[in-house]
């Protein structure tokens, strides 16, 4: 008995030696490979966190499919929610190399238990917001995701490969958007300024707290689901979009935002943290709405996918007839 | 068969995928999974691409200086010549699928025949959509398959669609005097002709589904007039809502 447990010891030593190894030769870990406890679980989190952030930010733009102002933006608005799907769909599927089902996770995000980005819990209220959208807020996730594409869990980096090619596009889409109202009538020209006054703070809270606010980032850092931190990436962003909206010759809303020469990045004003924690903590504009909207897709669904699995169990059984025949 | 027969002609093809491409567009990110959103998105970005073919094509034919938006959101409700069957509402999932499959199986026959139209246009957009138009076949038809024979209350459900939705059928093969022209002159097709094929079919389907086919001999028609049901008004009002609102601007 006593030298059982001490095998086990040793092998689990062993293992963990094996798992830290390939964590610092930046090899991959993947889902058949022995983990850390704590390695899957916090993958879990952040993947399933991940996949929801996608499947509910197609509801913010969903709202505008129907309404699109010409057949080209109907079309390529159309293509990029479908995207927006089919990320989900490349997350669940990695997150469930983890050994969690897509129902449990659909169930944490239906009882509040996961998170997803805040940023969907903001309403879309002019065809100016797909501009907005896509050009600050995929934009956003673009930089919070290109170092995934090296993070250490395998089927979660290649994800995000696929991914993010495809984000890059979506935020060109809509900068250009944003460039055809600008290019536009004094009307359209106020719709799009309006537009970036509502996303600008709301895209600079995607990073997160500050630094020193942010819990677990060390251990983050380790296993490569963060390089660099939050401040850091938001700086990236605000350096990146700042004169892009000059471009557009839009006016940033924030009167404290200034280009220093001595550090050559822009200073900004003071971010709402208030508003950060109320709509993180589910009492945002739309919370309520984008929830009850999953739930109900999933629950009105059911009687859909129970005739599915059994129409799919009736053909097994004739198959097995005839086998057996 | 002049100009004008033509025009109308391609209204009663093109506003079909127009209008029900928009009734699919309603439906992106509510579907019972992530794979059907896909799919649904998929057949919706389909039928809006085809849209696009007939527009441009449309806009060359008509004397006025129109572009393919003009055609999609700026025409009174009058002028939309799609059927019925396609602006039904999006109910639940089995009128989503039922309405798909019964509008499919037509339109995968009309894009057969369209094939050999004598115009050269309309053959290419066929040749190209029927490929599309072959998978949303097969989508729609398996899903009819699954929930007829699947589980009794999707049996029940599904069964509900197809008695409801069965009365618009008919209409699918109604001819109106522009398309007598354009079928004369070899650029359409005589849908009347298409008609026993299809009810054949379609209740074999259902029969494959374990489902009733309806025996009513009463059906539904006006759309091909322009006389819509109450639905359209609304979905037009979501529609050209940008362009109503905001008139003769680039986007
Ligand atoms: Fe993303
Ligand atoms: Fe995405
Ligand atoms: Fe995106």
């Amino acid at each position: 008995m006593e030298n059982q447990e001490k095998m086990n010891k040793e092998k689990l030593k062993s293992m963990e030696a094996i798992f830290e190894a390939k964590i610092a030769n930046d090899e991959k870990i993947e889902p058949k490979d022995w983990m850390p406890e704590k390695y899957r679980k916090t993958h879990i989190r952040q993947i399933s966190q991940h996949a929801h952030s996608e499947i509910v930010g197609m509801l913010p733009e969903g709202n505008w499919i129907t309404r699109a102002p010409s057949l080209r933006r109907k079309v390529a608005l159309l293509a990029k929610v479908q995207d927006e799907a089919g990320h989900g769909l490349y997350l669940y599927s990695a997150c469930e190399t983890l050994g969690i089902s897509r129902e449990e996770m659909y169930d944490q995000l239906h009882s509040g238990k996961a998170k997803y980005s805040s940023i969907f819990n903001y309403p879309t209220l002019t065809w100016a917001d797909m501009g907005a959208i896509g050009w600050l807020v995929d934009g956003a996730a673009i930089i919070n995701q290109v170092p995934l594409c090296n993070t250490s869990f395998g089927p979660y980096a290649r994800a995000m490969v696929r991914v993010c090619k495809e984000e890059s596009f979506h935020q060109r889409q809509g900068y250009e958007i944003m460039m055809t109202l600008c290019n536009g009538t004094q009307e359209q020209k106020d719709m799009a300024q309006d537009a970036l006054n509502r996303w600008w703070w709301p895209s600079l809270m995607m990073f997160g707290p500050t630094d020193d606010e942010s819990t677990h980032t060390e251990q983050s850092m380790k296993w490569k689901l963060k390089r660099k931190t939050n401040d850091e990436l938001r700086q990236q962003f605000i350096d990146q979009t700042v004169p892009q909206a000059d471009i557009l010759g839009l006016t940033v809303p924030d009167l404290d935002l200034r280009f220093n020469n001595d550090t050559g990045h822009y200073d900004f004003g003071k971010i709402d943290w208030d508003e950060f924690w109320q709509v993180v903590k589910g009492h945002g504009r739309c919370n309520k709405e984008r929830i009850s909207a999953r739930k109900n897709a999933w629950d009105n669904g059911k009687w859909v996918r129970d005739a599915a699995v059994a129409y799919a169990e009736k053909q097994s059984d004739k198959e097995e007839v005839k086998k057996a025949v | 068969m002049t100009n004008e027969n033509l025009i109308q002609y391609l209204y009663g093809i093109a506003d079909n995928s127009l209008i029900l491409g928009q009734r699919l567009g309603e439906l992106c990110g509510h579907g019972p999974t992530l794979e059907t959103d896909i799919a649904l998105t998929n057949i919706s970005l389909d039928l809006f691409g085809q849209v696009r073919s007939y527009f441009q094509y449309l806009a060359e034919l008509s004397k006025d200086d129109l572009t393919e938006d003009d055609l999609a959101f700026l025409r009174k409700e009058r002028e939309y010549k799609n059927l019925l069957l396609v602006e039904q509402p999006n109910t639940d999932f089995a009128y989503i699928i039922v309405r798909q499959y019964f509008f499919d199986v037509f339109h995968y026959m009309l894009l057969e025949k369209l094939q050999d139209s004598k115009n050269v246009n309309l053959q290419g957009i066929a040749k190209k959509s029927i490929k599309e138009v072959a998978y949303h076949q097969r989508f729609s038809g398996d899903w009819l398959l699954r929930l007829g024979d699947g589980t009794e209350e999707s049996k029940q459900k599904v069964q509900q669609a197809v008695s409801d939705l069965w009365v618009f059928t008919d209409e699918l093969f109604h001819v109106t005097k522009d398309d007598e022209a354009v079928i004369k002159a070899g650029h359409g097709v005589d849908v009347r002709l298409l008609k026993d094929d299809y009810y054949a079919k379609i209740t074999n389907q259902l029969k494959q589904a374990t489902l009733e086919v309806p025996e009513t001999k009463y059906f539904q028609k006006g759309g091909k007039q322009g006389i819509h049901s109450e639905h359209m008004g609304y979905i037009l009002a979501d529609m050209q809502f940008m362009q109503r609102a905001y008139p003769d601007m680039k986007w």
